[in-house]
């Protein structure tokens, strides 16, 4: 198969970015999108450039690192997948494919494809979290926890963080992000005695990180590697009204 | 180099009890002024920064990835293990000690392999009340399923996502101190040095990936948990960025390294699909409670539709071999017999390297949807990558480089042969001997970092509360960034004509030949010799783009393959002064009928290898492995 790529490249956080045109060739229909990358890397470096910079790392669609807005879509166009679980064969050939990196004021270029997306780590540190430290803890037995609701915590709890919500929004909105956080902790006995301040800190935290606000498209969860559901975002909102109402 | 591995007198039961009640404490106003550098944020880094913070220590945690989430525990599937014995079949610390010692083939610690069981089961409460959304049963209770190499079901998971879980729940812990100011963040940063003053480790040289600055940053002490160096196999399933170099740099400056040959090779791995191929994805061993491996009985059968061929004319070699653990025979057993029948011609696939893993039988027996709640998430991810539906055709699986039992020595206290200087997780060897049984290395990794180092540290920092914290204009931090400096300046002046890529695969090539599922003393010699020349024409001829003082993932890269070829050699050095077979270490030349034949009198040993400078030869000291609480027999699984 052959493509043209057309890559943002931009050297670095304060530079000028711009679209640059890649031939490829040769390419297997079962190589992965990001071996693709590899072998056109490989092509830059042997002419003595500097390859085309881009996050990835377990290369198996669950540490969120990579971050590739494809075709004008977060992680290309394959439904629950990552830019990792991307194949070749999942793109016609001779097309021409654009790849950009996440764009959002929250998550600023680094470099090429890398963005920083430091802003969820500071939105985690604010009340991302059960405040038990190592040791206070009984046995995990003595707390019986209703099957359907743990799932639906799990399900919530398998977010990678890799910010393609935040990427897909008109808003930039961190909303499917933070509430897949919040809910799995609403959803369950060992979050409740935070329950109230955790919203109020994560939400408060996403503003201040510059993410928009929420409008209620869908987008998120259309374009969530992970499928996780727009539910959550209601759950997070009546958790924050109430929450808001009842502060002390 | 003296080796003093510190186990405690007493006895085994009450080890771990005694050291606590003996250990030195810090008071807390003192444990302010105490500063622990952490280098990586996967389950044992995340879970000891977590929990020195909340003891009161300062806490400074480096690590590659942009975020802490993101460390390679995150990929762990399968679960975790713990002697809780809620399935009333018969588990118990005891026996879960048993189990590992004997599933790494008796070569390691008793003392350690029984403090990990003793403390396994604090890990599953721990976890739950951070929020980790374990599996459970109807009733509300957790549920367990049964893993390689024991006969009880003592693991614990999260669907096929058990280590995201985890790691979730350690790093939630984590940012909760960052949020508190007790840890501070370091992502996109990368340890390249460890700093040493009279011999103690007083800090570490860090090189901001984002804008290339060399950074200098002291600690009282120097935690280490930054994983396995499977990766020196090119094709692993390890994470792109995973690396040997801080246990390497590490190793230079005086920490022994132990059994560096003692590699896992995972029996159910998505096969190599062609030369272009950047890394391989695990499918988790709990596949195996349902999943029937065999390859077909004659080898015209072997490019046939897999569910054409008749009962009577496949081979479930496991379940024949092995008959009492069968299809959860321990990995480097059933990773050999799937070398084997691919061997004889009766491998599949297109390349004749892949056996078949099967799972018509328990969607008969338990249902579709039974199925897919245990295991949706990996028959998506094996779709994804083959295009193949699992649920109607059977996966095809080889063996890959997964998981290294091999790592940094370290003593019962987790310290290294540096003083001041601790390993933690993947990165040490202590507990796994010379294979690692599923769901133990999430339990080690944890083990380690929630309730271990918090208490074996302060028995060290106890007398450091006199030591101000050392300029960092101190010579030896000079020292060690100049070397730093020097390093990356002399890849990037290289201006060779192979790429960093080129030389790491053919590293991995020559590892996964000659020092993979079967070794011979030939094969090793050679092996060596290659590794060498390798490594002397990579630093000749290396091409590595970009500058220093930039985002530069080429010469990141090329960094860490340097490292790499120099571990390659200690592996097969390794491998070859181990004249016997045991775990994942097979020597072709010690075998009976095809198991491996175990050395006890000559080899019941931990090699640790101390570094004399670069292309000298290393020392070997022996410890010796002691056994005073059970008897060393012929593994058995059938």
């Amino acid at each position: 198969m052959k493509f043209t790529l057309q890559i943002w490249r931009q050297a670095n956080n304060k530079a000028q970015g711009k679209m640059v045109d890649y031939q490829i060739d040769n390419i297997n229909a079962n190589m992965s999108f990001l071996e693709m990358m590899d072998v056109l890397n490989d092509q830059i470096i042997r002419k003595g450039e500097e390859p085309v910079a881009f996050d990835h790392d377990c290369r198996e669609g669950i540490c969120g690192m990579c971050s590739m807005h494809i075709n004008g879509r977060a992680h290309g166009p394959l439904k629950l997948s990552t830019t990792c679980q991307l194949y070749m064969r999942n793109f016609t050939d001779g097309e021409t494919i654009t790849i950009e990196p996440f764009r959002a004021k929250a998550f600023p270029v680094l470099k090429d494809l890398i963005v920083n997306r430091g802003a969820f780590d500071n939105i985690q540190a604010a009340g991302g979290f059960i405040s038990v430290s190592t040791g206070q803890v009984k046995d995990a037995n003595n707390i019986p926890i209703n099957k359907e609701d743990a799932d639906m915590a799990f399900y919530a709890a398998a977010c990678i963080g890799c910010g393609a919500c935040v990427a897909a929004c008109k808003n930039a909105s961190a909303s499917l992000f933070v509430s897949a956080k919040v809910s799995q902790y609403a959803l369950l006995p060992q979050g409740q005695t935070e329950r109230n301040e955790r919203v109020l800190a994560m939400v408060n935290q996403m503003e201040v990180e510059g993410f928009g606000s929420c409008t209620n498209t869908g987008a998120c969860e259309a374009e969530c590697p992970k499928g996780i559901s727009i539910s959550n975002i209601a759950r997070m909102n009546r958790d924050y009204i109430s929450a808001a109402i009842s502060a002390k | 180099m003296i080796l003093d591995s510190k186990i405690p007198t007493g006895p085994l039961d009450q080890k771990w009890g005694k050291y606590k009640g003996d250990a030195k404490l810090v008071n807390p106003a003192n444990k302010r002024k105490l500063e622990i550098i952490v280098v990586g944020s996967g389950l044992a880094g995340a879970s000891a920064a977590a929990s020195f913070a909340e003891l009161g220590y300062s806490v400074k945690v480096f690590c590659y990835q942009d975020s802490a989430r993101r460390a390679h525990s995150i990929a762990a599937q399968g679960g975790i293990n713990s002697a809780k014995n809620y399935k009333n079949d018969g588990d118990s610390v005891h026996r879960l000690f048993y189990d590992t010692i004997k599933g790494g083939d008796f070569r390691s610690r008793e003392a350690n392999v029984y403090r990990l069981a003793e403390v396994s089961t604090g890990i599953i409460d721990q976890c739950v009340a951070q929020g980790v959304p374990f599996a459970r049963e109807y009733g509300g209770l957790l549920d367990n399923r049964s893993f390689g190499g024991s006969q009880v079901s003592r693991t614990f998971y999260a669907a096929g996502q058990t280590g995201q879980q985890l790691l979730l729940g350690a790093y939630s812990a984590m940012m909760r101190q960052v949020g508190l100011g007790t840890v501070k963040m370091y992502g996109r940063h990368e340890m390249h040095e460890v700093v040493t003053i009279d011999g103690v480790a007083r800090g570490i040289i860090a090189r901001n990936s984002v804008n290339g600055e060399l950074e200098r940053h002291f600690g009282h002490a120097v935690v280490l948990a930054t994983g396995g160096y499977g990766n020196v196999f090119f094709l692993s399933t390890n994470a792109m960025g995973c690396n040997v170099t801080a246990a390497w740099k590490a190793h230079k400056k005086g920490a022994a390294f132990a059994n560096p040959c003692f590699t896992q090779i995972h029996p159910t791995c998505v096969p190599v699909n062609g030369d272009y191929q950047s890394k391989l994805t695990l499918m988790s061993e709990s596949l195996r409670n349902d999943g029937r491996i065999w390859v077909p009985m004659h080898k015209e059968d072997c490019k046939k539709d897999p569910r054409q061929i008749a009962e009577e004319d496949r081979d479930y070699y496991l379940e024949r071999k092995y008959p009492s653990f069968g299809n959860l025979a321990p990995r480097d057993i059933a990773s050999r017999a799937a070398k084997e029948a691919c061997d004889e011609g009766r491998g599949v696939g297109e390349s004749g390297l892949a056996v078949y893993l099967d799972f018509a039988d328990a969607i008969k027996r338990k249902g579709y949807d039974a199925i897919k709640a245990s295991y949706g998430n990996l028959f998506d991810m094996y779709k994804h990558i083959t295009n193949e539906n699992p649920y109607e055709i059977p996966m095809r699986i080889y063996p890959a480089v997964h998981y290294t039992m091999g790592g940094l020595w370290v003593d019962y206290e987790l310290m290294t042969s540096v003083k001041g200087l601790y390993a933690a997780g993947e990165c040490n060897f202590s507990d796994h001997g010379a294979n690692r049984l599923g769901a133990s290395a999430l339990m080690q990794g944890l083990a380690d970092g929630y309730f271990v180092l918090p208490y074996t540290i302060g028995n060290y920092l106890a007398g450091e509360i006199f030591t101000k914290p050392i300029d960092l204009n101190h010579p030896a931090f000079v020292e060690a960034e100049n070397i730093v400096k020097e390093r990356f300046n002399k890849l990037l002046s290289i201006k060779g004509t192979r790429t960093v890529d080129d030389f790491h695969r053919e590293l991995g090539k020559i590892i996964w030949d000659y020092c993979g599922m079967a070794r011979t003393r030939e094969g090793l010699t050679k092996a060596r010799v290659m590794v060498q020349e390798l490594r002397a024409q990579f630093w000749k001829d290396v091409k590595v783009s970009g500058t220093t003082d930039s985002l530069n993932p080429d010469l990141e890269k090329a960094a860490r393959v340097a490292d790499f070829l120099e571990l390659g050699e200690l592996m097969i050095v390794d491998a070859l002064t181990r004249e016997e077979s045991c775990g994942g270490h097979f020597r072709t030349e010690y075998q009976d009928a095809g198991e491996a034949q175990r050395n006890d009198e000559l080899f019941a040993f931990v090699s640790a290898w101390e570094y004399t400078g670069d292309n000298k030869d290393e020392i070997l000291h022996k410890e010796q492995l002691v056994y005073e609480n059970i008897k060393l027999q012929v593994r058995s699984y059938k």
